[in-house]
């Protein structure tokens, strides 16, 4: 009797520790699985430049893809249609989800000339600094035949390219900006609710959109406000003008540019007027606004559109609605480079040639939603007849192409990521969360980039 | 230590020959002829010599790995970093070290965002260390006594220590979620007020704390209750012969013979706060290693993860992590000296 309760509350304790310990792992093993399998196969264990290999039995080459979060090549099948195009070439990718993560390792990979993929995705907010200060460890892929500089937006190519004229970078995308807006929350709050329309609204200026903001309020549904955060807004405003953090001589100016402060200072003011449902981008409680609908507009570069259909779901379809900007501005957008350091630098090259070539980048646009940086994709049906039926069958081609071409020539500086962050993050959030005036939180803005930036 | 490992690696071999070759062949069982016995003789004499350098190099070689695996991974990233604190190191070109001597520690001294994190990581050290240890004493207590399926409950209380940081701090971030979360939920449905978790200081510094007492009380209490068990039942007999309550047992008898296993968990939950992480790295819910719009919950592993790998500096970063050993070798003195304290007293 003793000895058989005895097993049965071993048994009970086996079945717990089953139990809970399966229900550890499932947890766990809740990632989507793509993107792990790819970091066991390349990511920082292969390593050794052996990422490069050449594949076995046919002969053939393995090129590897280094990118963060959802990049979309993959998913937009781009690969599977250049394996086919080139029976000898396999193409394996390896995925880190955020690019906070990803770059310092590209940093320390490029530095020590190992570890890393044959072709590696940048983000914009850092192509500067990969410019500044890797460019040596770069293939000049101006060089690639079938490259042509006019194929590209010229600012796009010229952010990626050298003081002595070596484009290390090709851009896959870019995010022009445009306005969402929930059509539902604008009909209640006696705004206008067609697209052209609302555009009208705010035509020109960040000012006017700021004063439908104050229209909205006086008569906003219960439980909504006017725009997501006080950051998004300055983010959108700031992308607009040519000098933003930087002035052409490479000096960190962010604090005397008026056009930053002008951002910073309207941005505020959303802020100060109650406009915003303080919260912060890309953040949990920011996925709730959209799956709650607390708010009726956002900044919404090309990206975005599938953030907010992710986040929005269901229940937003045909709800949610795109307009024109205030002033066209980009918010974001990659590169694909090529180290220097790869086995098979040649063909990766070519890789790169192809995946930013107009033809593909307009695949992308129509499979994906990130927007083409090559402008001869524009004319292509599938960029300039694009309609997005989640958003009511907007023609976000034709919107996100008038923006694009609109976008100023912008200087771009190797700690543009920082700057934005901290405005973003640290300053502004805390007039927008903490109630803090605009001059307290500039002033503790300016106090942590001083401190970031000091070497 | 190279020493060490060849010997290791030279034993290894000998010690399986001998566990093989010897048993079979009982001692004293002796053979025939002089000639047979000579042989013997030094058989038995390489034996001997093969057993006396087995029981002497055979625990260096057990030992060996975690040596080895630890001058790889922990000693000579200890010194390296101690060598690149000494620097000026950027991310963007690790190879380039300028000498700056004990610039970047001269410079910590100076920097508000250092002092800061300090202070935060000393409270949210204490918010979620002091409450732990006691919850786990409670629940080792109550663990300790005859209950029905007890096994389940301990297996209970060590899940979370079993889950992922990230998975639990993701959860944690929607329960202390301003408008959407389930604790201001509650606290509505009490009447009071929603309270903006991650913005207030004190708030946020609460609900990190939370996360790490949910994580760690379990571990704290099996450790408890393993020496619980180990205290003699004719102690709790005789007290309770004496006419002590329960109370009076727990308080005299339970608690004094706890005590190094209190100041163990002590040290290593000193420890893990220092080197606070994940948590806030997290509860942040993915905006960046600020620790909220004012630093509010910054300790300082995610300064110096904000300073050597969002801000590229290298070097810094390196002066921070010294300053963190430097101040956990401080501790571990004080620790010292109240230990021999205590056992002088007792």
């Amino acid at each position: 009797m003793r000895t058989h309760s005895r097993a049965s509350h071993r048994l009970v304790g086996l079945v717990a520790v089953v139990v809970l310990g399966a229900g550890t792992v499932a947890g766990c093993a809740e990632d989507p699985p793509e993107p792990a399998a790819g970091v066991t196969s390349g990511g920082g264990t292969s390593g050794g430049g052996a990422s490069g290999d050449v594949d076995g039995g046919s002969g053939g080459t393995t090129l590897t893809v280094g990118v963060f979060g959802a990049f979309g090549l993959k998913e937009a099948g781009l690969y599977d249609e250049y394996m086919k195009l080139h029976k000898d070439v396999v193409i394996r990718q390896t995925s880190i989800e955020r690019n906070e993560n990803y770059y310092p390792q590209l940093l320390t990979h490029l530095g020590s000339g190992s570890g890393l993929a044959d072709i590696q995705a940048v983000e914009v907010n850092n192509i500067a600094e990969i410019t500044a200060t890797q460019a040596g460890k770069l293939v000049d892929l101006g060089r690639t035949e079938g490259v042509r500089k006019d194929g590209f937006l010229p600012w796009k190519w010229s952010q990626a390219t050298t003081a002595d004229g070596r484009t290390v970078g090709l851009g896959t995308d870019i995010g022009p900006g445009a306005i969402c807006y929930r059509r539902d929350l604008f009909a209640k709050a006696g705004l206008p609710t067609d697209r052209t329309a609302v555009g009208k609204l705010w035509a020109g200026d960040w000012r006017k959109y700021l004063a439908a903001g104050k229209r909205y309020k006086a008569k906003a549904p219960k439980g909504t406000v006017f725009v997501d955060s006080a950051s998004g807004v300055m983010a959108a405003i700031t992308g607009g003008s040519e000098k933003r953090f930087y002035d052409a001589g490479g000096k960190v100016v962010y604090k005397t540019n008026p056009a930053v402060r002008g951002a910073w200072d309207t941005a505020a003011e959303f802020a100060r007027e109650g406009l915003t449902g303080r919260l912060q981008q890309f953040t949990p409680a920011w996925d709730q606004g959209f799956a709650n609908a607390t708010f009726a507009t956002v900044s919404c570069p090309a990206w975005m559109l599938g953030y907010i259909q992710d986040k929005a779901g269901a229940a937003g379809k045909g709800k949610w609605d795109v307009a024109t900007a205030p002033r066209p501005s980009n918010w974001g957008g990659s590169f694909l480079t090529v180290p220097r350091a790869g086995k098979n630098t040649a063909a990766a090259a070519r890789l790169v040639a192809w995946l930013t070539a107009p033809e593909q980048q307009a695949k992308l646009f129509e499979r994906r939603g990130s927007f083409p940086s090559a402008p001869a994709a524009y004319d292509l049906p599938a960029v300039s007849e694009a309609r997005h039926p989640y958003f009511g069958d907007a023609p976000t081609g034709r919107i996100f192409a008038g923006a694009a071409e609109g976008v100023p020539v912008q200087i771009v500086g190797p700690k543009d990521l920082i700057i934005a962050q901290n405005l973003a993050d640290v300053g502004m959030l805390q007039v927008d969360q903490k109630g803090r005036s605009s001059e307290q939180g500039w002033d503790a803005a300016v106090k942590a980039i001083d401190n970031a930036l000091d070497r | 230590m190279a020493g060490v490992a060849r010997d290791a690696t030279a034993a290894a071999p000998s010690e399986r020959e001998d566990g093989t070759a010897a048993y079979p062949a009982p001692p004293g069982a002796r053979g025939g002829d002089h000639g047979r016995e000579g042989r013997d003789e030094r058989e038995r004499e390489r034996r001997r010599r093969w057993h006396r350098r087995d029981l002497r190099w055979s625990p260096y070689a057990f030992v060996a790995p975690f040596f080895l695996f630890f001058a790889v991974f922990g000693l000579f990233p200890l010194l390296y970093t101690g060598w690149a604190s000494l620097h000026r190191v950027e991310l963007t070109s690790p190879d380039d070290m300028e000498w700056v001597g004990l610039g970047n520690f001269s410079r910590l001294l100076r920097d508000d965002f250092f002092w800061n994190a300090l202070q935060n990581t000393v409270t949210i050290g204490l918010l979620s260390t002091v409450p732990q240890l006691l919850i786990a004493l409670g629940i080792a207590q109550l663990l300790n006594y005859r209950l029905r399926g007890s096994m389940f409950f301990r297996v209970a209380v060590l899940t979370p220590y079993a889950t992922s940081v990230a998975a639990a701090t993701l959860v944690f971030v929607l329960l202390f979620g301003r408008d959407h979360g389930m604790i201001n939920w509650g606290l509505g449905l009490a009447g009071f007020d929603a309270v903006d978790w991650q913005n207030g200081t004190w708030t946020s510094q609460l609900a990190v704390s939370t996360i790490v007492v949910w994580r760690w009380t379990g571990y704290n209490a099996l450790i408890y209750l393993a020496a619980m068990q180990s205290i003699p039942h004719e102690l709790y007999e005789s007290a309770a012969l004496d006419g002590a309550s329960r109370r009076q047992q727990f308080l005299h008898v339970t608690l004094p013979s706890l005590r190094p296993t209190i100041l163990f968990t002590c040290v290593v939950s000193t420890i893990g706060a220092t080197q606070l992480f994940g948590e806030p790295l997290l509860f942040n819910g993915g905006a960046g290693a600020t620790g909220g719009s004012d630093h509010q919950f910054q300790t300082l592993g995610l300064y110096l993860y904000e300073q050597g790998w969002v801000n590229l500096h290298l070097g810094r970063a390196s002066a921070i992590a010294w300053s963190m050993f430097l101040i956990l070798l401080i501790i571990g003195a004080v620790n010292w000296l109240v230990a021999r304290r205590l056992r002088r007293s007792s």
